[in-house]
């Protein structure tokens, strides 16, 4: 493994650069067939509505996916991450309007490991709304 | 409809053998907009110290899924599907999953409880190699939610 960062040169509250992701229905669809989960709330909007969502919502794994592409995306080397957790709080809408939604991941340092990790939490925000809650990324730094 | 708060430390049998393919990883990973290399180039991942190109970090959703739908589909827990929606995930992981793994994955229902009439089962799946190897543990509570109630 070797990561682009160190964990001696990182600090804490070091932001990660951001992340803008889009959202649209054939971006869950793709994500359907790619991760093997078919609920149907995440394709079918005459479904969604009859069990009580406000319209289609993108599957939490792909918010989730998206956080850690953040992290990722930073580390250099994927295989850093030895452990990743987050909370679904509020769906991720997308409208069949031709423009989806639009999810915003930020990201800082929260904490330096005794174990050579660097604890990173992550804030995934759509229009505004907080979408994730508790998301942290443990990465293994060299 | 109450879920069977009973069934708390049930394990289901593990589920046959997920063989890791190179196009599986690229898919996810073009599925999650990632162009990381070390998900889509052979050289890259192994210039990383890695035998072949590794699955960004939830890729283990496929596998724990897989395993975990016995847990949702067990006509003893009497899950409401219809209404489920997926309210937390953890993995940790002793090392990523690598292009060639064979991998087993256990479903044990950690936790069941009833919330403001939401049914909440938490799932830990253990997820090894044929060899018996961790390689990582995937934590997921889902929630059916209760008739009428919004997201």
């Amino acid at each position: 493994m070797s990561t682009s960062i160190s964990w001696a040169e990182v600090e804490v509250g070091t932001e990660l650069p951001s992340l803008s992701v889009p959202v649209q229905r054939a971006t869950l669809v793709r994500y359907a067939g790619a991760s093997g989960d078919f609920n149907p709330i995440h394709w079918n909007q005459d479904f969604a509505l009859e069990v009580g969502l406000p319209d289609v919502i993108a599957h939490g794994m792909f918010t989730m996916a998206s956080a850690e592409r953040l992290v990722t995306n930073w580390v250099g080397d994927p295989g850093a991450v030895v452990d990743c957790g987050v909370r679904f709080t509020r769906p991720v809408v997308v409208p069949n309007d031709g423009v989806g939604a639009l999810i915003e991941i930020t990201g800082i340092v929260g904490a330096k490991l005794d174990d050579g990790t660097v604890r990173v939490d992550i804030t995934a925000k759509c229009e505004g709304v907080t979408v994730l809650a508790r998301a942290t990324a443990v990465v293994r730094l060299t | 409809m109450a879920i069977n708060l009973e069934l708390v430390g049930k394990s289901y049998p593990p589920a046959p053998a997920y063989e890791v393919g190179r196009e599986k990883i690229r898919e996810f990973a073009t599925a999650i907009g990632d162009d990381n290399p070390a998900f889509h180039d052979v050289s890259a991942a192994q210039a990383l110290g890695h035998r072949d190109i590794i699955a960004p970090p939830t890729f283990a959703i496929i596998v724990s899924f897989l395993a975990a739908s016995a847990v949702v589909n067990d006509p003893d827990l009497g899950l409401d599907y219809s209404r489920v929606v997926h309210g937390e995930q953890r993995f940790t992981y002793s090392r990523p999953i690598t292009a060639g793994d064979q991998l087993v994955a256990t479903a044990t229902i950690e936790n069941l409880r009833i919330a403001a009439g939401n049914d909440m089962v938490t799932t830990r799946t253990d997820i090894v190699t044929t060899d018996g190897a961790h390689v990582v543990t995937a934590t997921a509570v889902i929630v059916s939610r209760a008739a009428g109630a919004d997201v």
